[in-house]
């Protein structure tokens, strides 16, 4: 059994009328990346603010490296490296007096890592933070959440609004952070391809409830994309047994199943139906699927 | 060795890559002996999970493509050349399901396809 860095069970959390988490049990490990994927508004935020102790768990429990993280912010903060979609740096400092102050902060803080990080990103240690360009303040971001070498990196949204190099820039620190001793990374995102692309587990949230969640490639073999053509136009979506979503019109359907193909197989048969084509979905196809079933 | 991964289809990254080396192989652009790239290395070049890299190179490893030397590496098996068969076997099998799969939405019958196979190769060799 691998090491549990973060547990959350059965924390349920609502604001006002809006029931933003219910009753989720998770468990990340010790060296994988999570990804954490779900529409705006399905609870992500949430519950990385629960992680980082500035939401305190009101029903349920969250540990993060066993310890409660709003009462001991100390043992868990010092130990996770953040970088949020906004971002917030501030903007009065350059970004060597940024570094300084982050360095005085963070107990584990590696001097030479930093300095190469920050090579390596093209940032001018004199340069104001307000005068960045977003490129360059996503890079700033990312060197201060990597340099103390953080046991768990937290990354909310990390590439919304960014070009292609700097989300690569992105996505190869993440596979350096679990590449080196095993760290562990949740990666929250909308960009599924760049989740497909490095988590080792996904989780999706549909509504502030635990949708999915298991091993990546076992959720996309899992899923099954077929086409069906049918002997007569059918005016209505076909009633036919696990499938998620259907699209088509006519004689011509598109479904997406969980497994049971073989069982698919004999019901579209039965209902005068034979299957055309078949393939592997994508997680952002089968995203798309559970969210609007 | 250049490998490509592809996020249009939700084939499984690990399952890519041991696609891959295995059609490498085959087609003799990897032989025995040859050296695959280091884990970490391979996964930072194709901004992939290291992980990811580590489970294909252990299926691989276990159906005996390569053979992994502790502290040195992963290399070609020497006796990958049987499997190459299989492998080469496998993939025109691949073309083939769909080349009958049209044919049948066409109504066109097998020996027409046979026929139009041994026809095409016939035109080609003349060439």
């Amino acid at each position: 059994m691998s090491e549990v860095i973060v547990e959350f069970d059965r924390l349920s959390r609502s604001f006002g009328k809006e029931q933003a988490l219910s009753d989720v049990t998770l468990r990340f490990e010790r060296g994988l990346v999570h990804g954490l994927v779900g529409e705006n508004g399905a609870g992500k935020t949430t519950l990385i603010r629960h992680i980082l102790g500035l939401l305190k768990a009101k029903q349920g429990s969250v540990r993060v490296f066993q310890f409660d993280p709003v009462r001991y912010p100390k043992e868990v903060l010092g130990r996770i490296g953040y970088l949020s979609e906004d971002r917030d740096l501030p903007d009065w400092m350059t970004v060597v007096q940024l570094m300084r102050y982050s360095q005085a902060f963070y107990g584990g803080w590696d001097e030479t890592f930093a300095e190469q990080l920050r090579d390596q990103f093209e940032l001018d240690p004199m340069q104001q933070i307000k005068k960045l360009s977003r490129g360059q303040r996503a890079r700033a971001g990312l060197l201060m959440a990597l340099a103390h070498r953080p046991d768990l990196l937290i990354l909310d949204e990390p590439s919304s609004g960014l070009d292609p190099v700097v989300r690569r820039d992105i996505l190869s620190a993440i596979i350096r952070s679990v590449a080196d001793e095993g760290r562990t990374v949740l990666f929250s995102s909308h960009l599924l391809e760049e989740v497909q692309r490095v988590a080792d587990r996904v989780v999706l949230l549909h509504h502030g409830r635990v949708g999915l969640n298991g091993p990546l490639p076992e959720i996309l073999l899992e899923h099954i994309r077929l086409v069906l053509r049918f002997d007569v136009p059918q005016q209505t979506q076909p009633d036919l047994p696990g499938v998620i979503s259907w699209q088509g019109a006519g004689r011509e359907w598109t479904v997406l199943c969980n497994g049971g193909v073989e069982e698919l197989r004999t019901a579209a048969s039965n209902c005068g139906a034979q299957i055309v084509d078949e393939g592997t979905p994508t997680l952002d196809e089968i995203f798309l699927a559970r969210a609007s079933s | 060795m250049q490998i490509r991964i592809s996020n249009s289809d939700g084939i499984p990254i690990y399952r890519q890559i041991v696609n891959q080396v295995k059609y490498l192989v085959a087609a003799g652009r990897l032989t025995a002996g040859d050296q695959l790239l280091p884990v970490r290395s391979l996964a930072e070049q194709l901004v992939v999970n290291p992980n990811t890299v580590a489970r294909a190179y252990r299926e691989l490893e276990s159906s005996g493509v390569i053979t992994s030397r502790q502290g040195s590496g992963a290399f070609v098996s020497v006796n990958g050349s049987p499997l190459a068969k299989s492998e080469k076997r496998k993939l025109l099998q691949d073309r083939v399901d769909l080349l009958l799969a049209e044919a049948d939405s066409l109504d066109v019958d097998v020996a027409t396809v046979v026929k139009l196979v041994r026809d095409r190769s016939r035109s080609l060799k003349s060439e």
